[in-house]
């Protein structure tokens, strides 16, 4: 049955992920759900939580209010906490009850920004996706916010002739709270881009709010898609999909500048300017799909072969490239890796690997939390 | 970039902090939106599962709330006793749930190459509001698998604050394995810890001396072991939580139960021993001036090196927090602060005491949104203990302790007493032992 799950864990969920996208925005995440949620999100899904404040907090739903559709209270302690503390923004993230029940988040929110006078929205998650849809749903509904009372590309430093940039999809679930995210902006500023913003770790707000001037968006993770899509949609700016993992970072950079000076949209290991991807049998990279994707095309390019890519997720179909595999079930995964003889993979995947296959230990937030932390490598360095 | 928030504006952040003379009683804050601050030690149910030898835990429930078991039961080292079955937006509709869960359940045995003696399944929230049939699950699981005992468990938060919690559930649940059994005269059990009692309790001494072996589930070594709790004549409880789980097992097997929760005031000990003593029998009594006399001692050489050091307190270390609280104060600690966001009702005579002695001790909340942005810190040296009280606070020189730590009786302030005096002496890393899940447990992670 593709729903028992006997020796995988399980991806970080969608509610998780929008709280993990907004963490560092200066808003005010509220989890809609009895308990529970806020407590696995901060304690296996956000590595900033000790260290980096940021308000995320649950509702505390009981059942008689779920029962009498009692959103006045929900209401009343959203409002009362925004007053006290003052987010920029609210966001609403639904869970399993709140959705069956039909809990009318639009008009949850309305009320509430009505009330208050502060920029209020819902998340659409329900907690049986994964992050990806819960991020990508927040940074696309960033991307919106962010950019709605601009109209028209804004305005650039006309004496600034670099390619302007944005990194898009940038939480811990995909890299962590190591080197990844500052290899990625020296990437930038060794390829003689400049970084408008990377949405969202280490951009304030107001950086953020520029992204619409750049001249192209590199989307380094399922998770950032969707913004990218508004920013085309609204400023016609094109996007590259790649994560810059050692080698393939020159493909990207190379995609980034025919990207903004022809304005088309890239998916870099995919382009027909990579070099044909010689698949050695048995050899496996499971994870996200551009991360996992990129660093298979790094390989390629590092050691003359590449891994065949299993994804676990559920990323945008547009990214979705043959030949990578998306599996979900643990049993189809098991029966994939059958004739494993390598498998770059978090160790939690270790179970599933037959007898005798290598396991190259790649620890992924998103997957095993916070246990192999410390253990995880820079693939943007390609430390493997 | 954020940064830290907390402190750094100037907020009335008076709704999530009183005084032991203004607090409402039992619950001195509203109950408005949750904050959960990175303290992490108390046990889930995912650890005290786990203390049923060969127990398998199965959870059916969305991906979001299958992350935090599924990651609770990796870091304890525990996933080779942890599966679960995903539910997805179909199957809220479909009307196929019970197929689900007994099939996604059989194929769980199947999979284990080691089948377990004992399957909790846990349903939730969900399963509640859909109407799930759980009788006709439970009936069809145990009618395909004779060899298994299904434990029906709930991870079911949405009826928490108005019944019993799934903490409490389970504490009932852990024990319906147990047949009746002619009972044993010589045999008692303890139930519902998390924690073994410490073993130099008077209450385990007056046991040993009386010829009545104890068990207690946290020792026990193996099922067979664990069974055996059926034949105890007399069940104890010492926990809180743990108190509906002993009148409930007492009731079907036909043992006596007994309510001796952790306290701190010595009448109310003493009575505890002599209501334990007359239970099993017992022919002599504890020493008990003797007893008082070496817990003041013990009270008396730790408050010399504590001196006028402010004291701090947090429920998760003990649940008579207030208790703990006086019992500090009678004995010339500085006690200056309590977190806590309700009272038991048990503790309403020390709140009074409080309330009439030291009204200026100040209470806090450690749910309340206000907490996310309350500074943390304290000027000087103070002495924690618990970790929220560490953590909000942020002094390294904390007890570290959960749930109570198994201190009972006069030997358990004694206890406490070495604990502060090792606490006040040498500071402690403080986010690498306060993030940790279910103290006591095995922890995995590398942070």
């Amino acid at each position: 049955m593709d729903q028992v799950l006997v020796k995988m864990s399980t991806y970080t969920a969608d509610v998780s992920g929008v709280c993990s996208a907004l963490y560092e925005l200066g808003g005010m995440v509220v989890i809609h759900d009895p308990s529970g949620c806020n407590s696995t999100y901060n304690t296996h899904d956000e590595p900033r939580w000790y260290s980096m404040d940021s308000l995320v907090f649950i509702s505390g739903l009981k059942e008689i209010d779920a029962i009498m559709g009692n959103d006045d209270k929900f209401i009343r302690d959203v409002e009362e906490a925004a007053q006290q503390l003052k987010p920029r923004f609210i966001a609403l993230v639904r869970t399993p009850v709140p959705m069956m029940i039909g809990t009318d988040f639009e008009a949850i929110a309305a009320m509430i920004e009505e009330d208050t006078g502060i920029t209020t929205f819902y998340v659409p998650t329900n907690g049986m996706h994964s992050y990806i849809d819960g991020a990508g749903a927040a940074f696309e509904k960033l991307a919106r916010l962010m950019t709605d009372e601009i109209s028209g590309k804004p305005a650039r430093d006309p004496a600034d002739g670099s390619i302007c940039v944005n990194l898009l999809g940038v939480t811990p679930l995909d890299f962590s709270v190591g080197s990844m995210v500052a290899s990625m902006k020296d990437f930038v500023a060794d390829s003689g881009f400049r970084l408008v913003s990377c949405v969202a770790m280490g951009s304030s707000p107001e950086e953020i709010a520029r992204a619409g001037s750049a001249d192209v968006n590199i989307v380094v993770s399922s998770t950032g898609f969707r913004a990218a899509q508004v920013l085309k949609d609204r400023f016609g700016t094109p996007w590259v999909v790649g994560t810059p993992c050692g080698g393939f970072g020159a493909a990207v950079a190379a995609d980034v500048r025919r990207a903004a000076a022809s304005g088309e949209d890239i998916i870099s290991y995919d382009s027909a300017q990579m070099p044909e991807m010689k698949y050695r049998a048995g050899y496996y990279i499971i994870g996200e799909l551009v991360t996992s994707s990129s660093a298979a095309a790094a390989l390629m390019m590092r050691d003359g072969e590449a891994p065949q890519v299993i994804c676990p997720l559920e990323p945008p179909a547009e990214l979705r490239k043959e030949p990578a595999a998306f599996i979900r079930a643990e049993n189809a995964i098991r029966e994939r890796l059958a004739d494993a003889g390598t498998v770059i993979a978090d160790p939690m995947y270790k179970r599933l690997c037959p007898d005798g296959a290598q396991l190259i230990a790649v620890p992924h937030e998103a997957y095993s939390g916070r246990i192999y932390r410390k253990q995880i490598p820079d693939m943007i360095k390609l430390e493997i | 970039m954020l940064k830290m928030i907390h402190g750094a504006q100037d907020r009335d952040l008076r709704a999530a902090h009183t005084t032991a003379g203004e607090a409402g009683w039992p619950v001195p804050f509203p109950s408005v939106l949750e904050y959960n601050s990175p303290a992490h030690g108390p046990w889930n149910i995912v650890h005290m599962g786990m203390l049923i030898p060969g127990a398998h835990q199965i959870y059916v429930c969305a991906d979001n709330c299958n992350r935090g078991v599924i990651l609770t039961a990796a870091e304890m080292g525990a996933q080779d006793r942890f599966s679960n079955i995903a539910v997805s937006e179909d199957d809220l509709i479909n009307g196929h749930m019970e197929e689900l869960i007994i099939d996604g359940v059989g194929e769980v045995l199947a999979s284990l190459e080691k089948k377990p003696s004992v399957v909790l399944l846990f349903t939730v929230c969900l399963h509640h509001f859909l109407g799930t049939d759980l009788n006709y699950i439970y009936s069809e699981l145990r009618s395909r698998h004779p060899d298994q005992i299904f434990i029906d468990s709930y991870m079911d938060c949405i009826l928490q604050k108005d019944g019993l919690t799934p903490d409490q559930k389970l504490r009932i649940g852990m024990y319906k394995c147990l047949e009746k059994r002619p009972l044993r005269p010589d045999q008692i059990n303890i139930i519902g810890n998390d924690l073994p009692m410490n073993d130099g309790s008077e209450l385990l001494q007056m046991a040993a001396d009386a010829g009545i072996s104890v068990k207690d589930i946290t020792r026990c070594a193996s099922f067979a072991e664990y069974m055996t709790m059926s034949e105890s004549f007399l069940n104890i409880s010492t926990y809180p939580n743990a108190r509906p789980g002993c009148e409930v097992l007492s009731r079907r097997l036909g043992q006596t139960s007994l309510y001796l929760p952790q306290c701190f005031g010595y009448d109310e000990i003493e009575n505890e021993l002599r209501s334990f003593a007359e239970a099993i029998h017992a022919k002599t009594l504890p020493d008990f001036a003797s007893l008082r006399a070496m817990a003041d001692e013990a009270l008396f050489h730790a408050q010399k090196i504590a001196g006028s050091t402010p004291v701090a307190v947090d429920y998760t270390a003990f649940p008579r927090v207030l208790g703990l609280s006086r019992l500090l104060l009678e004995h010339g600690f500085n006690v200056v602060r309590i977190y806590a966001d309700a009272f038991s009702g048990e503790e309403e005579e020390d709140f009074k005491w409080l309330a009439a002695n030291h009204p200026d001790t100040e209470i806090y909340a450690t749910i309340h949104p206000d907490m996310r942005v309350m500074p943390r810190g304290w000027d000087g040296k103070l002495l924690a203990v618990g970790q929220k009280a560490a953590y909000f606070t942020q002094s390294p020189y904390f007890v570290n302790l959960v749930e109570g730590g198994g201190l009972y009786g006069f030997n358990g302030i004694r206890s406490l007493c070495g604990l502060m005096e090792e606490a006040i002496a040498a500071p402690k890393e403080i986010e690498d032992n306060v993030v940790r899940k279910g103290l006591g447990c095995l922890s995995c992670i590398d942070i």
